[in-house]
């Protein structure tokens, strides 16, 4: 299939950037969306332009690296996918694509479609962890057993893969949907229960420094999150983490 | 050609690692406090490395080339890991799991390691759990298990298909703590470009920021490479885009010896190449192989019709149905290690049987309909629906595997658009892991002082073949309680040392070759993309270094190889500039070393003339095809000194002693 791209170039984060437009010829439908967008690099190097930045790795949905606004919508058309799992099939031939970074106060673009995201990994370090040391004396896995149920939600929330398309989609670019899925995760499981509430607030304040918006309640995030990450995480973090320390 | 010394202490097996450690030198943590020690990597083995230096009280300077420690490759890892808890009461123990692996590595690792692997096993499960690693757990609350190829017990921890995820994210929350603290200071977005030597002892590194460009010295009194594996090699892998070689080959460039580098993976359960414009591949996690019986038509006409797409598979009834390996190996059946299921793919799809539509042909079924139905009989009789029809039979069984297998299943249908609920998955193998890598001593230690390597970066404890769920095993015992220890041994000279200058020649030596290639790349006004040799490369590693590998196609290996890699040096382009985030120029550093390894690569798989697990000669079989092992005179790990050119490389050789297990011939029959 043939395609026209219209793809953000922006040289860094001081400059601004704009939208240029590309063809690309001859793109396989069995093809991912990024193997099309290395198709449009090796053309450009061919050229001797500089090809198109973006993130990836992992290239299965796994790493959450990849983040592109394609079409208006984060990681593109099709639920719970992330942009390296999206199909050329997805698109009809002709088609003009609009491929563009993630776009939040927090989440600055570093280059094209690059954007840093540390804003995360601070709020990981300002309180996502269950404080305990490698000791190799913990005691046995098996020691305290936790009911099923409640270990599959805690893997449900702990399945976010920090991609930040919750923000990305949210109009006013909230993390909660990425904090409550670790609070949720940890507060689920006794080991974490202990350091719960401190948990929550620690995030919490810390996203609040980054410049993350409110969350209103829109529920856009739970849609657009590639791995299905419940909205009800929220709720059972303000409900019970946050509300009554918080007066 | 010199001996290497593993340092392997003395006495009995059991007892060798409690003995160690009670010998070795420790640093108080005063001390600890003036030792910084850098660590190239934040994967399993580098985060649970990071973490627990950092707990200890060392001041740890952490680098990864992605945007955040959660992202490296381990977060792929589906399937799980092995611990020997003997949860499940099988007779599982130490030695058993000891036994496995070094059988499973078809009895080319070395026996210490392993044992000491399987004796800190329990304790990484311990050790996850505290940390809040949501593993499968049965409905009275304990951890559940699944079977891994080559193990006749139930040792595999799990979390769904998000093993490695799991496992990574806990290291990272572990991680993230110590940065909030300050005792880690991470560097996400560098990438280690040299390791700098003074005075004999790894001292420090030159990194790039990738956004910036900028080069930057940063000193240690220990420096730590996991950096994970290098099948990248092959350009098509499951590894992810950015996994390199670079880190361990430029150690191995400074003095460290590369050991078995022809030992490669090829996991047999992998997502067929859909064509050209393919970038990587993806693995469908051997877990499946529980389940999941491998089969190809028996008919060749059936075979042809389906690649013809004129037939579907489940027109093709039970008798005409080839289950290969339950056929060739009734004990281990579609659990046989890795090795041989891929081998024995291969073997069908050369001889015709193969049912790829895409343009290489090549593919065998991985189905679950028998699954469907002795799950979903086990849902019925417990439900009491004794009169359940056949189709309600087989949907209560779907939605048992979509419990156990949902992600992946559905990650499959995402790549292909097939439904595979409905129509058997197509697999075929893929490069998967690098068993080779830097060597390393019983200290974890390389050939250079004071530099370490763990993880799936240096080439310890899997033999020549590794058996699943055996990697995460590895890298969190490197990290969490093997290097942690054995570091201090090192460290404790040095706590008078201060904290190491970068302003000296040394430093400056190095951060000048780093600007030099760098320079070069800008400045080469080639012809042709960096990807352009890459998979060049990758094609002649394929053909002719991959699943089978013979005299003849190793030498022209090695010739076509060095031409590429001359090619390269002539010809690459890369557009843009030195002093700013350059994607491009980071693939070409990551592809100039994969030019020399594989060269390397070639020459030790041509030196290795037997068959042993991943590595495969066409010369060396038993009369029914199986790999045949030459224990007379390759009983050894062959490590590689660098100087100049990789034909010039210098060949060391460490013999295998096995003491605490039979040297047998590996039958899975
Ligand atoms: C798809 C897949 C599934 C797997 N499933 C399983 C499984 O179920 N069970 C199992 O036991 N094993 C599995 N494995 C194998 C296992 O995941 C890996 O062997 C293991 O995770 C490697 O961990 P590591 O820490 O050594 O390296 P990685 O996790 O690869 O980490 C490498 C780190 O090094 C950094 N790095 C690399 N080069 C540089 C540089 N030059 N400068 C700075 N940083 C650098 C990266 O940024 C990254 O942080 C799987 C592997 C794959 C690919
Ligand atoms: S909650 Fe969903 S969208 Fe947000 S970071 Fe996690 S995976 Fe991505
Ligand atoms: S590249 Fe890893 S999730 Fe897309």
């Amino acid at each position: 299939m043939n395609l026209t791209l219209k793809v953000w170039r922006q040289k860094n984060s001081q400059e601004k950037g704009q939208l240029e437009t590309y063809q690309v010829k001859n793109i396989s439908t069995d093809s991912s969306f990024l193997e099309m967008m290395d198709i449009l690099n090796e053309q450009l190097v061919n050229e001797g332009k500089e090809p198109v930045a973006f993130d990836h790795d992992c290239r299965e949905g796994i790493c959450g690296m990849c983040s592109l606004f394609i079409n208006g919508e984060a990681h593109g058309p099709g639920e719970e996918i992330t942009t390296c799992q999206l199909h050329m099939r997805e698109f009809k031939d002709g088609e003009t694509i609009h491929i563009e970074p993630w776009r939040a106060k927090a989440f600055p673009v570093i280059k094209d479609l690059v954007v840093d995201r540390g804003a995360f990994d601070r709020i990981m370090s300002a309180g996502g962890f269950i404080s305990v040391n490698t000791s190799g004396n913990t005691q046995d896995a098996n020691a305290i057993p936790v009911p099923k149920e409640d270990a599959d939600m805690a893997m449900d929330a702990a399945t976010c893969i920090g991609c930040g398309a919750c923000v990305a989609t949210c109009k006013n670019a909230s993390a909660m949907l990425f904090v409550s899925a670790k609070v949720s995760q940890f507060a689920l499981l006794p080991q974490g229960k202990v350091e719960a509430a401190e948990r929550a607030q620690n995030m919490v304040s810390q996203m609040d420094e980054e410049g993350f918006g409110n969350c209103t309640n829109t529920g856009a995030c739970e849609v657009e999150c590639p791995k299905g990450i419940s909205i009800e995480n929220i709720a059972r973090m303000n409900r019970e983490y946050l509300s009554s320390s918080f007066k | 050609m010199t001996k290497l010394d593993s340092k392997v202490p003395e006495g009995p097996i059991a007892d060798k690692w409690t003995n160690h450690k009670n010998n070795i030198k420790l640093v108080n943590p005063a001390n600890k406090r003036s030792i910084d020690v850098i660590i190239v990597g934040t994967g399993l083995a580098g985060g649970s490395a990071a973490a627990t230096l950092a707990e200890l009280g060392y001041n740890v300077k952490a680098f990864c080339y992605q945007d955040s420690p959660r992202r490296a490759h381990s977060i792929a890892a589906q399937g799980g890991i092995n611990a020997a808890k003997n949860y499940q009461g099988d007779g599982d123990s130490t030695y058993r799991l000891f036994y496995d692996t070094v059988k499973g590595g078809d009895y080319r690792s070395r026996e210490a390691n392993v044992y000491r692997l399987a004796e800190v096993s329990a304790n990484i499960i311990d050790q996850c759990v505290a940390q809040g690693v949501p593993f499968a757990r049965d409905y009275g609350g304990l951890l559940d298990n699944r079977s891994f190829g080559g193990v006749q017990v139930s040792r595999t921890f799990y979390a769904k298909g998000q093993t490695g995820q799991q496992l990574l994210l806990g290291c990272y929350s572990a991680m993230s703590r110590q940065i909030g603290k300050g005792k880690i200071q991470m560097y996400n977005r560098h990438e280690m470009m040299e390791v700098v030597i003074v005075d004999g002892k790894a001292r420090g590194i030159i990194a790039r920021n990738l956004i910036t460009g900028e080069l930057e010295r940063h000193s240690a009194h220990a420096v730590v490479i996991a950096s994970g594996g290098y099948g990248n090699v092959f350009f098509l892998s499951t590894n992810a885009m950015g996994s390199n070689v670079s880190a361990g080959w430029k150690i191995h460039k400074k003095g460290a010896y590369f050991a078995n580098p022809c030992y490669t993976q090829i996991h047999p359960t992998c997502i067929p190449q859909h064509g050209d414009q393919q970038s990587k591949l993806t693995l469908m996690s051997e877990s499946l192989r529980n389940d999941g019986r491998i089969w190809v038509p028996k008919k060749k006409e059936d075979a042809e019709a389906i690649r013809a797409g004129k037939m579907k598979p489940t027109e093709i009834v039970e008798e005409d149905r080839d289950y290969y390996l339950e056929r060739r190996y009734p004990s281990f059946g579609n659990l046989v290690p890795r090795d041989v299921a891929s081998r024995a793919a291969k073997e069908r799809s050369d001889a015709g049987f193969g049912v790829g539509t895409n343009e290489t042909g090549e593919a065998v079924y991985l189905d679950f309909t028998s699954a469907f139905m002795r799950y979903g009989q086990e849902e019925a009789n417990v439900h009491g629906l004794n009169d359940a029809s056949q189709e309600k039979i087989r949907e209560l069984g779907e939605q048992v595997v979509e419990d156990k297998y949902g992600n992946l299943f559905q990650m499959y249908e995402k790549i292909t658009a097939d439904n595979p609920y409905k129509t058997p998955m197509k697999i075929y193998p893929a490069v998967h892991y690098t068993m080779g890598g830097v060597w390393v001593d019983y200290n974890l230690m390389t050939t250079i002082d004071g530099c370490y390597c763990i993880g799936e970066a240096n080439f310890s404890d899997h033999g020549a073949n590794r058996l699943g769920a055996s990697a995460l095993m590895q890298g969190l015992a490197d990290g969490y309680f093997v290097l942690p220890y054995t570091i201090g041994d090192y460290l404790a000279d040095d706590i008078r040392t201060g904290s190491i200058p970068t302003d000296t020649d040394e430093f400056a030596e190095a951060e000048k070759s780093v600007k030099d290639q760098i320079d070069f790349f800008i400045n080469n006004k080639g012809e042709h993309s960096v990807d352009h040799f890459h998979k060049q490369l990758g094609k002649v590693m394929w053909n002719k270094v991959g699943m089978a590998r013979d005299t003849k196609g190793l030498q022209d290996a090695i010739k076509e190889i060095k031409e590429i890699r001359a090619a390269f040096w002539k010809d690459v382009k890369v557009p843009g500039a030195a002093d700013s985030m350059n994607l491009e120029l980071e693939k070409a550093g990551r592809v100039a070393d994969f030019l020399e390894l594989g060269e390397l690569f070639a020459r030790d798989a041509l030196l290795r003339e037997e068959s042993c697990g991943g590595h495969f000669r066409e010369e060396h079989k038993s009369e029914e095809g199986e790999a045949a092992r030459d224990d007379k005179n390759f009983k050894h790990v062959s490590a590689w000194e660098y100087k100049g050119e990789p034909a010039d490389a210098v060949f060391h050789k460490e013999e295998l002693e096995y003491k605490n297990i039979e040297l047998k011939t590996r039958s899975y029959k």
